[in-house]
């Protein structure tokens, strides 16, 4: 059984996106979303350096640096795109009018508290924050997406953080490299599982309790849902 | 009739001395004010306070600043590859008030428009909170923010007319309008310049009440 790609990863949380949605990706690997998003799914992207509508990667040699996003890669407005000042961009977070933020994260527990803006290391580097944590305080519904265990293999999916909070009690669902969860106030509900893997495998990498869905599903290598 | 178009770099910033609060425009390299910021380090100021979104990351941007000590603070929210400053951090040789991005352009807005602060439900629950006012309002809590004020805005817009209203550039614009409230000068260096009435007036987003100096630098 092989965890899913990157790659699949950001298909699979796309098309789990609703029609129309506003959605802010955030910096890192939820960026790769957004050469996902299935065309007539009208998802609308949002970034708070200060535009809305956002378009693909400009072609070689098109790069404006005057356009870009929240990573500060350069990108394109589409028709009907709009810009504003940080001002408005933040009040659109706080002010609940985005539908689903999608973060990166250390660490999520089984009560939705995010860890993700910190590592927690005392090496006297500067700590920085951005916006992560007006997103995750602001949007209607946070999702996170990351690998299901730290690169030594540690669980990332915990009863408690460990780490320096973000928000508490703000994660709606999880996509991981091996399943998709929902948060509830029972604590971590798997809706969908990589195809091959046990409950029980799963459970040995989660260092929270995990329940199954009663209508869950399996993910398939390419990052589709099945049934 | 009013005109504040000033004679370059060095004049726009006549005034900026040892110990100011300086707001510096920007988000990333998008609308980042260099030839302001080269003017800053050509002046031989130090000891500054330094409010913008990052915290340079090389180049003519605010890493110069740093390389050559003339900050004393900076108030930022993302001061990540940032080479020159983390060096100082480190060596505990400038100090940093870290705040969340919303916030940090929130508290710039307060101080602009005349508020005393604002209850924000960011940072409930995390180290945010520490030494902050904790109010209550409908059930939910937030944290009493307290405004931002600067003695010079350094600005980067796309146009300005000779009175000093300003249009941006695209994702330039960020922090820049809400800076453009809260500092008692406020300079933009611009692509442009034209008349009165040439700029429609519903695209204005700085209105000219705001701004002091505007000037073409000598490259562009």
């Amino acid at each position: 059984m092989k965890p899913l790609s990157r790659e699949n990863l950001a298909r699979l949380v796309a098309s789990s996106l609703p029609a129309g949605a506003f959605v802010n990706l955030g910096i890192g690997v939820p960026t790769l979303v957004a050469d996902y998003l299935p065309q007539d799914l009208g998802v609308m992207l949002h970034s708070e350096n200060g535009i809305l509508n956002l378009g693909p990667k400009p072609e070689p040699g098109l790069e404006d640096y005057d356009l870009i996003n929240a990573g500060k890669s350069p990108i394109t407005i589409n028709p009907g795109g709009a810009f504003f000042d940080s001002s408005m961009a933040f009040a659109m977070m706080r002010g609940g009018h985005i539908d689903v933020a999608v973060l990166g994260a250390f660490e999520v527990s089984c009560q939705g508290d995010l860890a993700n803006w910190s590592t927690g290391r005392s090496d006297g580097s500067p700590p920085a924050i951005g916006g992560a944590i007006d997103l995750a305080v602001g949007a209607r519904q946070i999702w996170v997406m990351m690998e299901h265990v730290t690169k030594s293999g540690a669980p990332r999916l915990v009863e408690r953080c460990s780490l320096p909070l973000t928000a508490v009690g703000v994660v709606r669902r999880v996509f991981t490299n091996y399943c998709v969860l929902s948060v509830s106030p029972s604590g971590f509900v798997v809706d969908a599982i990589k195809e091959g893997l046990s409950l029980d495998a799963l459970q040995a990498i989660t260092a929270a309790p995990l329940c199954l869905a009663d209508k869950w599903c399996v993910i398939r290598d390419d990052g589709q849902i099945q049934g | 009739m009013r005109n504040v178009v000033v004679d370059g770099a060095d004049a726009a910033i006549a005034g900026l001395r040892d110990g100011a609060i300086v707001m510096v425009g920007g988000f990333g390299g998008a609308g980042l004010p260099r030839r302001l910021i080269r003017a800053v380090l050509d002046a031989g100021v130090r000891d500054l306070t330094v409010i913008s979104n990052n915290a340079g990351s090389g180049g003519m941007d605010l890493s110069a600043w740093f390389e050559a000590k003339i900050v004393r603070k900076i108030v930022c929210s993302y001061p990540r590859s940032a080479v020159a400053f983390g060096e100082q951090y480190r060596a505990g040789q400038v100090e940093l008030e870290l705040v969340p991005q919303g916030t940090l352009v929130e508290r710039i807005r307060a101080g602009g428009a005349g508020l005393g602060g604002f209850l924000s439900p960011v940072g409930v629950g995390t180290e945010f909170e520490v030494g902050k006012r904790l109010i209550e309002v409908g059930g939910r809590n937030y944290l009493l923010e307290v405004p931002l004020k600067a003695d010079f805005a350094l600005l980067r817009g796309r146009a300005s007319d000779t009175l000093g209203n300003i249009v941006y550039n695209k994702t330039a614009r960020n922090h820049q309008a809400v800076m453009a409230t809260a500092a008692e000068t406020v300079v933009v260096e611009v692509g442009q310049i034209v008349e009165p009435g040439a700029l429609d007036p519903e695209s204005i987003v700085t209105p000219c009440i705001f701004v002091d100096r505007v000037f073409v630098p000598e490259s562009a």
